[in-house]
């Protein structure tokens, strides 16, 4: 056990303890609108603990608030976390089976994803991924009920510019991964896709919906690959042309 | 709040969301993934992720959010850019959003 956390260096622990401490605070605003939304705190801290998945959490409660049915708030919140199937294609192999696969199924969110795709060597992955999922399962349920225990007191949680502390912490985080062209191409098209289809998809659906963006990628590199890839075409598309002529 | 309904919600809700996140790591384990796939894998994660934060930057629900919080975000991308460790991006991101509303731009 020792020597898995001792494959963890300083700066990677550090980055868990920020990302961490962000998840509390921005738990604390969704505990501020949980407790507007009339949930109260032991209600509020279960679901932040059984769900562990902020964004859908904060839709989840902004239906009920707006008085909307719990089953049909919960259907949004599961749109909502359908791109945790895509993360979890992608950190699976650091999983492993049996209870490390239990645990860390539930660990598996945008922050654990992020910091597990940053490690090149999958021992450093694991043992970052669990860290970092062990940290969000202390730091948003903590967030949540100190959200809603001020939730009288802090009028307006936005004052506090909180909201912009995430999406900065997660585009820093995705930052090195963007240096691989293909990749930065590929996430430049799929969030232009994504930002513009947020004003009229339902939530959850945009953030898919960027995918279009890495396909649209391949295909434009695949096209031109045959000019430009010393190695010949596979069989394939060779036989798909001598067919054609 | 109380009630049944509440609960059937937040079960709903946690069951298929641990059912999705399950379905990842289980369907990986079933095939053997070559090293472009498992590239591939990697990169769509990270573009979800950007979607997320560019999504999250620009808006709260279906409107935009303001000028504050995207102002805030560049701010903290810029200063990642430059090597800033994480703790300064995030201060910085919050701090430019909340001074701008402060001084009353949304």
């Amino acid at each position: 056990m020792r020597s898995f956390w001792r494959t963890l260096d300083g700066s990677a622990v550090r980055a868990v303890l920020v990302m961490s401490a962000s998840v509390l605070v921005i738990g604390a605003s969704y505990g501020v609108a949980a407790h507007s939304a009339g949930l109260v705190w032991w209600q509020i801290v279960a679901i932040a603990t059984v769900v562990l998945a902020g964004s859908s959490e904060f839709v989840f409660v902004g239906i009920i608030a707006a008085g909307g049915a719990p089953l049909l708030a919960a259907l949004a919140g599961l749109l909502v976390n359908t791109r945790n199937f895509g993360y979890g294609l992608s950190v699976g192999r650091h999983l492993g089976g049996g209870l490390p696969l239990a645990i860390g199924a539930h660990f598996i969110n945008d922050e654990t994803a992020v910091v597990a795709a940053s490690e090149s060597d999958s021992r450093r992955a694991r043992a970052v991924f669990f860290l970092c999922g062990a940290g969000i399962l202390i730091s948003w349920p903590l967030g949540s009920v100190l959200g809603a225990a001020i939730g009288d007191v802090v009028a307006s949680p936005e004052s506090l510019g909180l909201d912009a502390a995430f999406p900065a912490l997660l585009a820093a985080l995705a930052l090195p991964a963007l240096r691989d062209r293909r990749t930065l191409a590929a996430a430049v098209v799929g969030g232009a896709i994504a930002v513009s289809a947020t004003p009229f998809l339902p939530a959850g659906l945009p953030i898919l919906v960027s995918l279009v963006g890495l396909v649209v990628v391949e295909v434009v590199r695949r096209r031109r690959a045959p000019s430009a890839d010393p190695i010949p075409n596979d069989g394939a598309t060779d036989l798909v042309s001598r067919g054609a002529r | 709040m109380s009630g049944t309904g509440l609960l059937a919600g937040v079960a709903v809700l946690a069951v298929g969301t641990y059912l999705i996140r399950l379905a990842g790591p289980a369907l990986r384990s079933r095939f053997e993934v070559s090293r472009q796939t498992a590239a591939l894998l990697d990169r769509a994660a990270i573009v979800l992720l950007v979607a997320v934060a560019a999504t999250g930057a620009l808006f709260v629900g279906h409107d935009f959010i303001g000028w504050a919080c995207p102002a805030g975000v560049v701010v903290g991308v810029i200063a990642a850019l430059r090597r800033a460790p994480l703790v300064v991006v995030v201060i910085l991101a919050a701090g430019v959003a909340a001074g701008l509303r402060a001084v009353g731009v949304a």
